[in-house]
Parts: structure tokens; sequence; C-alpha cells
């Protein structure tokens, strides 16, 4: 089977006045069709570097990442940003939803960016399944954080992904919010046959993960 | 610990200056807003104050000589007695209009011509050219003309030219004489001649309008001004008027005040609206300071030292907006001569004031710092709870009385500064009403556009136009700031421009209509026949006509005018009782007559006394009279009882001979007259064969060219309108520096929700459109309010104090309504710059 996501030997070097700091050396992974994979590692390891770069939201120094089968490495932002709006999603450790949007407004983001007609059917379906079926009006700050969390993954799940990128999702939430909203990761990522990559500190969320990818000091350990 | 303590405290600055480090560069990017309003206030004040230096330094050039002394008719002996009283420095002119033939050219001009006996000017002197021309006009050897006239027909020093009879030639071109305006050189272009030449001319016949002048000069004061002090009375008991170099000082410093108040107004808007753009500057900047006001009430910051921090902070950004703006004024300065120098009557030198820049200063502080007040309350009310409630709404606090007291500061300020710079009451309190009523429409569109933009921005619009116009009630939107600032400068700009288009309109005539636009004047009785003659082999309509006779009041109510004039206490003003009236006779009122009071007499016997006058209901007002009260005529000589027997309208907009008094027939018809006779040419050539028939057959016969005054006028109010648009672009400039520091404060929020947006796919363009659909959607509003608010102000100034109808120019309304919002989108883009660009991976990085 061809991996959906496949990172070689990416590099990423910042130049910092005179001197350049290497924070991922030579990483590589694959993730398959609805396959599961998590990212730790220590604070400064390079785990968001790395998301960022397999999300094609900056390029590489070297290495490549072909992403549904296309690669990222020679495209320009725009030709990125419309690979990431028919293909991927994302979930945040600080929610980022649109203030000026309610609830529905906000989940019909990605659709309404395409230019398709957008399906508010399913952005109700999505809601509705999150738990927020009455709250369909309301805007973010008229929700609380676990709430906002739910809006996130409805609106990450609207274009239908082939592959989940969550950075830190429980990051902010409390423990009883915060397993409620992976337990709604996953479940979407049964359904759907989303593949799921996020990037956690948290080792149960990791365990719950099909592949674990370690990092340290802008390299990959062994588990 | 109050605030007073608080100031006084190292610490309280030590922070001030600490907390500005992470924002100083923002800061300095908002106290440009009061910038330039400063900058306009400088320039107007070193404008002013040059202009009433030059006016004291050149007080006698401004007339040429330190009295003047004219009359209608000749002086006659009992005039000449008291002439003689003022000494041997005396110069003499005859002035009247006339046409001047140009052969070269085959073309003639209406002129004023001026024949000039003596040394004049005392003061000051002819600017032409040659500088040996002036000497040849005194000599005899032909016509000083006018640079304008002279280039109009493309003449030349040595040209030939023909003045009546006089075939002679331009001996040079003038430039300039003391006392005169430009506006009058362009209204009657001067000829000077030598005295002793008018004869050949033989231009002065019966009736014609001529005005003798005698200048002189006086003795150094106070022997000069009492000189004039004794003559004063006697001279005006003999109905002559006089000038004196200081009147006319008193009159030029007058308007210069005048003018300045009005500019200094212009520019105190300016700095109003910088006012509002700092005060809505420091209200982001205080909210996003409020954890960290909450975080220092937290570890015992008294309330009076948090809200110095931020005072100190406010007034510092006053301060250096009001540095930069004088500055800027001192460089501005250096063009105010170029915008103005056509609306002075001599070229001045304009230096920079101090106290002009000290006026500012104060006027910029105290105003930037009461404006900034409204925001900085709110740093009393933080609560040391907001520091561990992440959720803090200040919003939700209630209203602080103390607001209304910084209100009222606000009004007071705004108002004080009105009534300095207009001196009268009304005026001042026009101003700050007027002002004050522009800005609450402003705010109030600005509302109901969020609450639109919230509420029925419909559905099927493109996702980019919906998230753009989402933006402008975003939390911490600056919508009403950018839309008063915005609106403000569209509303000032395009009232300017509607005036104007009114005020040209009413001067023009419609298309099509054949209304009078040419006026013959001081055609003798026996010319009539052939001026109509001329009239019809030209193929002209002969559409107006009457016969005009002039008279001088000497009686009225049956008390002599010499009596009315000395007692000062009557309430008739001596221009009404000394003016010269140019009567006609008819039996019927004319188109722009209106019948009020009383009969009109359609005619008398010849001989009846008292004649029944039907008098112009303005100048009956200044009489004192109403119908039944007798007057007296001096009709050249001879006396004519006559009674008020009706009292009539005029309107005197309307381009055909009008009266004052209107005699019955059978009353006039013996007196000397000449005849006016008015005709409707439609473009220049026809003018001009007009001119040149009529010059060559009756070379007395004058022919104004009415289309050929409404350009003169249209220069006129260009000229005034180029000060004014000056001035406004200050006012523009403010809009734009505002609405700069309002897309930089928001710049950061914009810029997350840009990454986040291109993280979900958004590319360039689209957040470029919806950058665009936001700015546009506010410059189209400020230009909707802005243009409607200048309608009602247009229509206002044409109605009441313009007495026009009020004329709307299509294309400068389509232009205001294309320009604003373009304007808007470019500098909302230029300030966005690099907002659609940024790497998208900072979504992470800020959470990592």
């Amino acid at each position: 089977m061809q991996p959906l996501l496949a990172v070689d030997r990416l590099t990423k070097v910042y130049r910092s006045g005179t001197h350049d700091l290497t924070v991922l050396h030579e990483v590589s992974l694959a993730v398959l069709p609805g396959e599961t994979c998590a990212i730790v590692g220590p604070s400064g390891s390079g785990k968001t570097t790395l998301l960022g770069l397999a999300a094609g939201l900056d390029t590489a120094t070297s290495g490549s990442v072909r992403l549904a089968g296309e690669d990222l490495g020679p495209m320009d932002e725009d030709s990125r940003a419309r690979i990431r709006n028919r293909h991927v999603g994302f979930v945040f450790q600080n929610f980022q939803l649109l203030p000026t949007l309610t609830a529905m407004e906000n989940v019909l983001v990605p659709l309404e960016l395409r230019g398709t007609n957008p399906d508010r059917e399913a952005a109700v379906r999505l809601l509705k399944r999150v738990g927020l079926g009455e709250r369909l009006d309301h805007y973010p700050i008229q929700l609380s954080g676990g709430e906002q969390q739910r809006v996130a993954i409805a609106r990450a799940f609207i274009n239908r992904p082939q592959l989940l990128f969550a950075d830190e999702p429980t990051g902010n939430l409390d423990g009883d919010t915060a397993r409620l909203i992976v337990d709604m990761l996953f479940e979407l990522n049964r359904d759907a046959g989303t593949a799921l990559v996020l990037v956690t500190h948290d080792p149960e969320l990791a365990a719950l993960c099909q592949q674990v990818l370690r990092l340290r000091n802008g390299r990959r350990v062994q588990s | 610990m109050n605030l007073f303590q608080a100031l006084l405290q190292p610490w309280t600055w030590r922070l001030a200056w600490r907390d500005s480090r992470s924002s100083r560069r923002r800061l300095f990017l908002y106290s440009l807003s009061i910038s330039l309003g400063i900058a306009a206030l400088v320039a107007v004040g070193s404008l002013g104050q040059s202009l009433r230096r030059a006016v004291d330094e050149q007080s006698k050039a401004l007339l040429g000589a330190d009295l003047v002394v004219s009359s209608r008719k000749p002086f006659g002996e009992a005039e000449e007695a008291l002439l003689q009283r003022l000494g041997k420095d005396r110069s003499d002119e005859i002035s009247f209009a006339s046409m001047l033939s140009f052969p070269a050219a085959g073309g003639t001009r209406l002129i004023n011509v001026r024949a000039l006996r003596g040394p004049f000017p005392w003061y000051g002197s002819f600017e032409a050219d040659p500088p040996s021309s002036v000497e040849a006009f005194r000599n005899g050897e032909g016509l000083l003309v006018e640079e304008g006239v002279a280039r109009q027909f493309n003449a030349q020093v040595g040209d030939p030219v023909k003045l009546g009879e006089w075939n002679t030639r331009i001996v040079g071109l003038l430039r300039s004489v003391p006392g005169d305006s430009f506006a009058f050189a362009t209204l009657a272009p001067r000829v000077y001649m030598a005295f002793d030449r008018l004869d050949t001319t033989q231009l002065l016949g019966r009736g014609s309008l001529v005005r003798y002048r005698s200048l002189f000069r006086l003795p150094e004061d106070p022997v000069g001004k009492q000189w004039i002090e004794e003559l004063r009375d006697p001279l005006k008991e003999l109905r002559l008027d006089i000038d004196t170099a200081e009147k006319r000082r008193e009159d030029l410093g007058r308007t210069a005040s005048n003018l300045n108040g009005f500019l200094n107004l212009v520019a105190f808007i300016a700095l109003l609206l910088g006012a509002v753009g700092v005060a809505s500057a420091v209200q982001v900047h205080v909210r996003q300071r409020l954890p960290q006001v909450a975080v220092l009430r937290c570890l015992g910051a008294p309330m009076a030292a948090t809200f110095a921090v931020y005072l100190i902070q406010a007034v510092a950004l006053g301060a250096v907006g009001v540095l930069t703006g004088i500055a800027l004024g001192a460089l501005v300065q250096r063009a105010v001569p170029a915008a103005f120098a056509s609306l002075l009557p001599f070229p001045i030198d304009v230096r920079f004031s101090f106290s002009a820049a000290a006026q500012a200063a104060v006027a910029g502080l105290v105003v930037s710092s009461t404006f900034a007040l409204l925001p900085l309350l709110e740093v009393r009310r933080v609560s040391p709870l907001a520091a561990i409630r992440v959720a803090f709404d200040p919003g939700r606090a209630g209203r602080d009385p103390a607001r209304w007291l910084v209100i009222a500061a606000i009004a007071g300020a705004v108002l004080t500064f009105a009534l300095l710079q207009t001196r009268e009451v009304r005026h001042g309190l026009g101003f700050a009403a007027g002002l004050a009523t522009a800005f609450l429409l402003l705010a109030g569109a600005a509302r109901l556009l969020v609450i639109l933009s919230r509420r029925l921005v419909p559905t099927w619009l493109p996702f980019a136009w919906r998230q753009g116009l989402a933006s402008l009630h975003r939390p911490q939107n600056r919508t009403g700031t950018l839309l008063v600032s915005l609106g403000l400068g569209t509303f000032l700009i395009l009232s300017l421009q509607l005036t104007r288009a009114s005020l040209l309109q009413s001067l023009s005539t419609p298309p099509g209509e054949r209304r009078a636009n040419a006026i013959l004047f001081d055609v003798q009785p026996d010319q009539v026949e052939g001026v109509g003659d001329i009239l019809q082999r030209l193929n002209l309509p002969l559409v107006d006509g009457a016969a005009i006779v002039t008279m001088r009041l000497s009686s009225l109510k049956d008390r002599p005018v010499s009596e009315w004039l000395t007692n000062s206490t009557e309430d008739v003003p001596g221009w009404v009782l000394r003016r010269e009236y140019r009567s006609t006779w008819r039996s019927n009122l004319v188109d722009s007559e209106r019948l009020l009071r009383g009969t009109l007499s359609p005619r008398i016997d010849p001989g009846t006394t008292p004649v029944p006058v039907s008098v112009e209901s303005g100048i009956a007002k200044d009489l004192g009279i109403d119908l039944g009260d007798r007057l007296t005529f001096d009709v050249q000589g001879v006396p004519l009882d006559c009674v008020v027997g009706s009292i009539r309208e005029v309107e005197w907009r309307q381009v055909r001979p009008n009266f004052f008094v209107v005699f019955p027939d059978g009353a006039l018809e013996a007196a000397p007259s000449m005849h006016i006779l008015a005709t409707s040419i439609s473009n220049a050539t026809e003018s001009a064969i007009l001119q040149r028939e009529v010059v060559g057959e009756f070379p007395n016969v004058s022919v104004i060219d009415l289309t050929l005054v409404l350009s003169t006028v249209e220069g006129v109010v260009s000229k005034v309108a180029l000060a004014i648009r000056f001035m406004t672009l200050f006012t523009i400039g403010t809009g734009i520096v505002v609405l700069a520091g309002a897309v930089v404060t928001g710049r950061w929020q914009r810029m997350q929700e840009a990454i986040l947006l291109r993280t979900l796919g958004a590319s360039q363009a689209q957040i470029r459109r919806i950058l665009i659909a936001e700015y546009a959607g506010l410059g189209i509003l400020a230009a909707l309010t802005g243009s409607l608010l200048a309608l009602g102000s247009g229509w206002a100034l044409a109605h009441f104090l313009f007495k026009v109808p009020f004329h709307i120019q299509p294309s400068d309304l389509f232009l205001t309504l294309i320009t604003v919002p373009l304007l808007t989108v470019i500098v909302g883009l230029a300030a966005s710059r690099g907002i659609s660009s940024h790497p998208p991976l900072e979504i992470l990085r800020r959470e990592s």
C-alpha cells in the first residue's frame, strides 16, 4: 500500500546570525491511509517543526515530503495551500477559531475557501456528532474551551480529509474534556478512515496510536 | 495616593518608559495622527503673523497715498477749496470704462481707463515692463496696458492701439499698481494714460460713468492724521468718498484675521481628527495592557499609580506628535505662499512663527490629552481579579461617571478653540455644533455599519466578502474611528466642490436659453437707433434696454441729506445717502421685479410733483422709508420732489438692468440720460464681432461680455478653492495616517486570522480579497455618509449663505464615491503588506 504521507530524510536548518541551527536532522516517516501516528519528545526536540513541514506549512532545507501522492518540495505556497485544503485537516492546541464567525460558519470555512457550495447539512451533522447541535449560531467567545475544540474538530473533518494533523489537541483542556476530545478524534478516524498524525506530550495518548515517532534534538530516536 | 502624588514618583515614570518598550514604534505611528493637524496650525499661524506684519509694514503702499478723495462728478469750487487745504502733494485721476481696440489682432476689450496727472503712487511703485514705460505714459507717449489683456491679443510693447479717437501705441505692460488687488485687475483690466491726452480720446461724453480721484501725500503723523480729522466732516458733507491708508490697513487687517480664523478652524478639524485617532490608538494600547495592569494591582500598585503610568504614555505620545507636527509645519509653511499668493494683495514672505508653534503645541497637547483620557479611564476600573480570570471583560463593568467629566472637558476644549478663532460667540457655537453634528452622524453611521455587517450581510456573497465585512465588527474593531476620519475628510472636500459648483452654476446661462449676457452701456440717446441697427445686422436679439438718469438724494423725509449725514445718531447708513442713483422710467414691472406694497404709477403729466416713485425693498429699508414718505432727488442740478408710491422686490441675480428707484413715464424724459442695451451672444467670435462693430461706429459705447465676467469669477472661486483644498489636504492626510495607524493596530489580529486561513488552505489572493472587501466596505460607507453630509451642508450653504439654487455636479459626486473607497483600499492594503504572505508555520510556533 502506498503511504499517504511519506517524509524522507527531512532536514531543517535555521540561519541565526552567523551560525546555523539544525532543528531537524534527516528524519523519515511514513503514514499509511487510516493509520494513527504520534510524534513525541521533549520541548525543543523539533516535533512542531516536523508537523509543520509534513503539513506543507513551511519548506525543508533538504529531504522531501510527499502528501497524497504529490511532492510538496517544488510547489509554491498557494499550491501547498490547495493540497492542504483538499486532503488535510488541522486541530490546534489553542483551537484557532475565527472570532467573527459562528460555530457553524467556522466549520464551513474550508469548504468556502475551496469555492464549492458549502454543505450546510454536513456541517450540522458534524456539529451534532460533536455534541454542539444546539449551539450552531454561537460565537467562539460564547463557547467553553472544550466546546471550541469540538468546533475545531468538526471543522477539521468537514472536507473529509485523508489526513488529520493535531498539535497538542488536549494541551489546553481539563482531564475529562481532554478524554472526550481524544475519543472523538479516534472515533472519527475510524469512521472516516482518516489517518491521524498528532504531536503530544501525553504518553497515554501516544500509546493509543499505531505508530510512535520519538524525537530528541531534532533526530529520530528508537522507542 | 492621588494622581498628583503618583506623578511625583520616579517609579511611575520608569515604568511608563519600560512598559512602552515593546510598542514604541507603533506608539510613534499613532502620535503622527495629530502631526498633520499641528503642522497645519503652525503653517496657518505663521501665515497669519507674516500677513499682519506685512500689512503693518506695507500699509501705506496698500493705497499708494495717505488719502484718496473720490467722486462721481467733477470737483466743483467748494470741493476744490477744501482739497487745496490738503497741500501740494497731490495727483489727480479720472477713470472710466471704455473699449480698447487692438487693430493688429482685430479685437476689442472692455477696459478701465485711468488718466493720471501727478507723481502717484506716493508709496510703492508701478510694476511695469519695461520700467521706463511708466515715465513714457506720464509724458503722453502712449498707453500702459494691463499685461493680461495685451497677452490676450498677442500684443507687444510698441504695437498700435486705439482708445476712443486716439490712435496710439502700447508703451509698456502693467503688472501691478499699489492699492489694487488681483480680482480688480481681472474684472476690469487697467490701462493708464496721461491726463493731458484725455481730450484726444473724445471719450468723456454726457452721462458717462466717470470717477474722479485726488490722491494726496500728507505730512507725517500726527499732522497728517489731524488734517484728515479736520476735513473728514466737510468732505462728507460735500458727499465725497474718502479712503485712507489707515482705513485700508484696518480693513485688510480684519480680512486677514478673518481668513486666518477660518483657516485655523480648518486646520483644527485636522487636529481633532488626529486626536480621535490618538484616542482610539490609546484605547487599543490600554486594552492590550489590561492584564498587565491587573498584575500590577495584584502586586500592590495603587490605582492612581497605574493610571499615572498610562497617562504619562498618552501625554508623551501627544508631545511626540506635537514636536513632529511643528517640524513638519516648518517645512509646510514654505509651500503656503504658493497656495495663497493669488489671494493676497501683495507678495508676502512667510516666516516660521515661534508663537504660532507654541499656540499649536498647547492646542495639540490639550486636545490629544483630553481625548486620550476617555480610553484611559478604563485603567482605573481594572480589578486585580482580572489577573487570574482569563475571560475578563472590561466592557461589562458598567459606565464610569468620570466619562461625562471627560466628555465635558473635550467639548470645552473644542468650544474654547472655536471661540478664540471666530471671536464671535454665534459663529464659535455654530462651528462647534456643526462639528459635533458631523461627528455624531458619522459615529452613528459607523454603529449602523457594525450592526448591518453582523446581521445583514447576505449569505450568497462570496466568502471573501462575507469574511471581509465580518471584520468590521470584529472585537476591538476601529470601524468607528475610521469612518469618522474618512467620512469627515470626504464631507469637507465635497462640500467645497458642491458649493463651488452651485456658485458657478448660478452665474452661467443654461444652454439654449437666450438670456442677456452682453451689456452695451454709455449709449447716448441719439445712438440708440444706430446700436440697434448693428444688433439687427449681426442677427443678435435686443433682450432688454433701459434709459438711465443719474441723480443724488438731496433730502429725505423733508430733511436735507447733509443734516442726516452729520447727525451720527441716525440709523441710515452713509452710503445710501451719498451714493449716485442710476434710475430709469417705465410704466410697468419687469420679470425680475415683484410689487410688495402700494401701486405702480404708469405715467404722469410732465411737471407733476411730487412724483410717485417705486423703491426697491432693500434700499427702502436702509433709508428707513415706506409708502407716502417724501424724497427729493438732485437730477444733475435740478431738484425733483418725489413720494414713495410703491415698494418693489428685485431679484438682483438676474442679469438685466435693475434699478433702486423707478420713475413713471413722463417724469425724466427731459433729463440728460444714457442708455443701456442688453443682448445675447452665443460664443466668443460673436462677442468679438459685436465689440468690433460697436466700437468702430460708436467709440464711447462699452460692451461688457458677461461670459468673460463668469470666467473671471470662476478664476477667483478656483483660487479660493485652491487655498481651501490645500488646507483640506491636511484633513485627508490625517485620515490616511489614522487609517494606517488603525490597520497597524489590528495587524497582529489580522495576521493570526490570515495565518489560520492559510493553514486551512486559503490562497494569498483570497486573503487579499478579504482585506479588500473590508477596506472597500469601510471606504464605500465613509464616502456615502460623507457625501450625504456634504449634500446637506452644500444645500444649506447655497440656500442660506450664498442664496443661490443648489446645484449638484454629478461628476463631483461620482468621483468622490470612487476615489474615497479606492484610496481606503490602497492605504489599507499598503499598511497590511506582508500579512497575506506570512508563513503559516507560525500558527504552530505561537502554541508551543
